[in-house]
């Protein structure tokens, strides 16, 4: 469907939808001030800018499509190893580099993205999940290329553009993750607010209805899929770039957790939600990770555990919702009325 | 050859035996359980505890391997599980994440993370020649015991009453407590035999792999392979996808020792696209 089909009325619809909120400019103003505010902060800032885009990533099928997916660190990892590879053997321009690592897990997306068309959640879940396992049993078998479990090394990356260096402090690579960041996102917001994206709301509500009024179900969601690896992709050319470093470690299971964590903190389906999770989950884990070094995803696991227990809908409503709740005086809802009965 | 069948074969019963209970979960409740694991690690670490440090026999062990992880499974149904049985998958999927990694920071808190093995008794440790067949005696154990329990599984699931509500209720929750079936009571104690399945093929599977921290994460895919390759409608089909995967992880890591884990995954990527319902299902 192109754009001159539709509905004049439909079409300032949807522009009205895209305009920027306030409150986003202000989401941005912060996020590009904490450069210049938490000057000792790079480093964390960066992983967290990192995560947020890999959030982002998740979001697009998750949150819009509907795709739940166990192993989503696959293109995480599989671009980092593209990217980290291509800067050691062939060229160590982080943008050429980025080009390569994005474009090379695109393919991969593209070529898995009809492994998740079949079947149900379950068969998703079990299909994305052996992906990665089978990225991550490749990446730790070809150790001649990929440094097996002693990651890879000996990344050195030029300056960027010519002109920054990467620094021991992650100047330069926060303000080049940021800006990526930014530019990912421009992406993904466009896409969400799209007719497209729009139909992938459809989808993930009722496949069925939607194939019925005429939405291309299959062909849509190998889209998203595929753009979804794309994002990943550059996540983690980012990451193996700004750390110079690539290990097993981004293909693993915990991985794949973590960004759902993230999501669900922050909340699916609206792009900003992963971001703020991703701000959430880093605090989080720095904190936790100071307090008990060696045990901290036990207690990633209890905020799981809560948060879904509690419900997601409510959290993600976070402060408005509460405030929202508090003003009618009433319970916000009832409890969940899943109760096994006999 | 033939020992690496058996092994395979051996390999293939601890395999079903550890997961037939989430084929019961996961097609009785629809409930994607993928802390499963984290069960068989508890009868596994029961078992280390009992036989290495407080010198229990082993066969006394098993029973308590059976029993720790079915209480703590009846607990955990009753109070968190429940809860969630009519969530979306992504609920299920966060929440049973969450467990694996309690579950996962606990035993490296209390048991460290290096791989530890019950103590067998001298009369299952060794090997025998059956016909010119070296077989290990314990691999011999695993394989009576499994295909014990498999036979009183089958005759639990086709012959008492007990057997026949659990169909019912798996075929057709709502229509089977219509009829006055007790799902509530069904659920919690199908749940708390799985879990104790469970533990009892940790505790067995302890000296065969070994037990560390992770083992809920290494094998949860396994589990999750017997169960969507294998339906969840019957005992005949985990069994026999438990006995391929088995076999061809075994034949694989023997022959052809750098491809490691590719082949069951391929396996199972392959099987899951040919057929999303399982090999050995009915179709709806």
């Amino acid at each position: 469907m192109t754009k001159s089909e539709l509905n004049p009325a439909v079409a300032n619809g949807l522009k009205a939808r895209q305009r920027w909120h306030p409150a986003e400019v202000v989401f941005w103003l912060i996020a590009f001030s904490s450069y210049f505010l938490l000057p000792g902060k790079h480093l964390i800032l960066n992983e967290i800018a990192i995560l947020a885009l890999f959030a982002i990533s998740l979001d697009l099928i998750l949150g819009y499509a509907g795709i739940v997916s166990l192993g989503h660190a696959a293109f995480l990892g599989f671009g980092a190893y593209a990217a980290a590879l291509f800067a050691k053997h062939i060229n160590p321009d982080p943008l050429i580099g980025l080009a390569f690592g994005t474009i090379t897990t695109t393919l991969l997306g593209f070529i898995t993205s009809f492994l998740v068309l079949r079947g149900n959640d379950l068969t998703r879940l079990m299909i994305t999940l052996g992906v990665a396992l089978l990225l991550n049993e490749l990446a730790n078998q070809l150790g001649w290329l990929t440094g097996g479990a002693d990651g890879l090394q000996g990344v050195e990356m030029a300056p960027l553009l010519g002109m920054f260096r990467f620094d021991m402090f992650g100047r330069t690579a926060y303000a080049y993750s940021l800006i990526t960041l930014f530019v990912m996102f421009l992406i993904a917001r466009r896409i969400s607010y799209s007719s497209f994206g729009l139909s992938l709301n459809a989808i993930r509500d009722n496949s069925l209805r939607a194939s019925a009024i005429g939405i291309p179900v299959n062909r849509r969601l190998i889209a998203i899929y595929t753009i979804a690896a794309s994002f990943a992709g550059v996540a983690g050319s980012l990451m193996a770039q700004t750390s110079q470093y690539a290990s097993l470690d981004v293909l693993s299971f915990e991985k794949s957790a973590d960004v759902m964590l993230v999501l669900v903190i922050g909340g699916a389906g609206y792009l900003y939600g992963g971001m703020i999770g991703a701000v959430v989950f880093k605090i989080l884990q720095d904190w936790l990770s100071a307090l008990t070094p060696q045990y901290w995803h036990f207690w990633i696991g209890l905020i799981l555990v809560i948060i879904v227990l509690i419900g997601r809908e409510r959290m993600s409503q976070g402060v408005a919702g509460i405030v929202a709740s508090f003003k009618r005086k009433t319970p916000a809802a009832p409890g969940p009325a899943a109760k096994a009965e006999g | 050859m033939i020992t690496v069948l058996f092994d395979g074969i051996a390999y293939g019963m601890l395999l079903f035996v550890l997961a037939c209970g989430l084929s019961v979960t996961l097609g009785l409740m629809n409930f994607v359980n993928l802390a499963h694991g984290a069960f068989a690690m508890a009868g596994g670490y029961a078992a280390v505890v009992l036989s290495a440090h407080a010198g229990v026999p082993f066969l006394l062990a098993l029973p308590v391997a059976f029993l720790v992880p079915a209480v703590i499974g009846a607990v955990l149904e009753r109070t968190l599980y429940s809860q969630l049985y009519g969530r979306s998958h992504l609920d299920q999927v966060l929440f049973s994440i969450g467990l694996v990694f309690m579950a996962v920071s606990t035993a490296e808190y209390f048991m460290h993370s290096s791989k530890q093995f019950p103590v067998l008794p001298e009369y299952l440790k060794g090997r025998i020649e059956i016909f010119g067949i070296g077989m290990g005696v314990y691999r011999l154990f695993i394989i009576a015991l499994c295909g014990i329990l498999t036979l009183l599984l089958q005759g639990i699931l086709v012959g008492t009453r007990f057997g026949s509500r659990l169909r019912a209720a798996v075929d057709d929750r709502r229509v089977a407590s219509g009829l006055g079936i007790n799902v509530g009571v069904i659920f919690l104690s199908t749940f708390a035999v799985g879990s104790g399945l469970a533990g009892l093929g940790g505790a067995l599977a302890g000296e065969v792999v070994g037990l560390d921290p992770t083992f809920p994460l290494r094998y949860m895919i396994y589990f999750l392979i017997v169960v969507t390759v294998g339906g969840t409608t019957s005992i005949t089909g985990p069994l026999i996808a438990s006995l391929l995967l088995g076999i061809a992880d075994v034949g694989g890591k023997y022959y052809v020792p750098a491809l490691g884990g590719f082949i069951i995954y391929t396996f199972m990527i392959v099987v899951l696209l040919v057929r999303p319902q399982g090999l050995f299902t009915r179709g709806r």
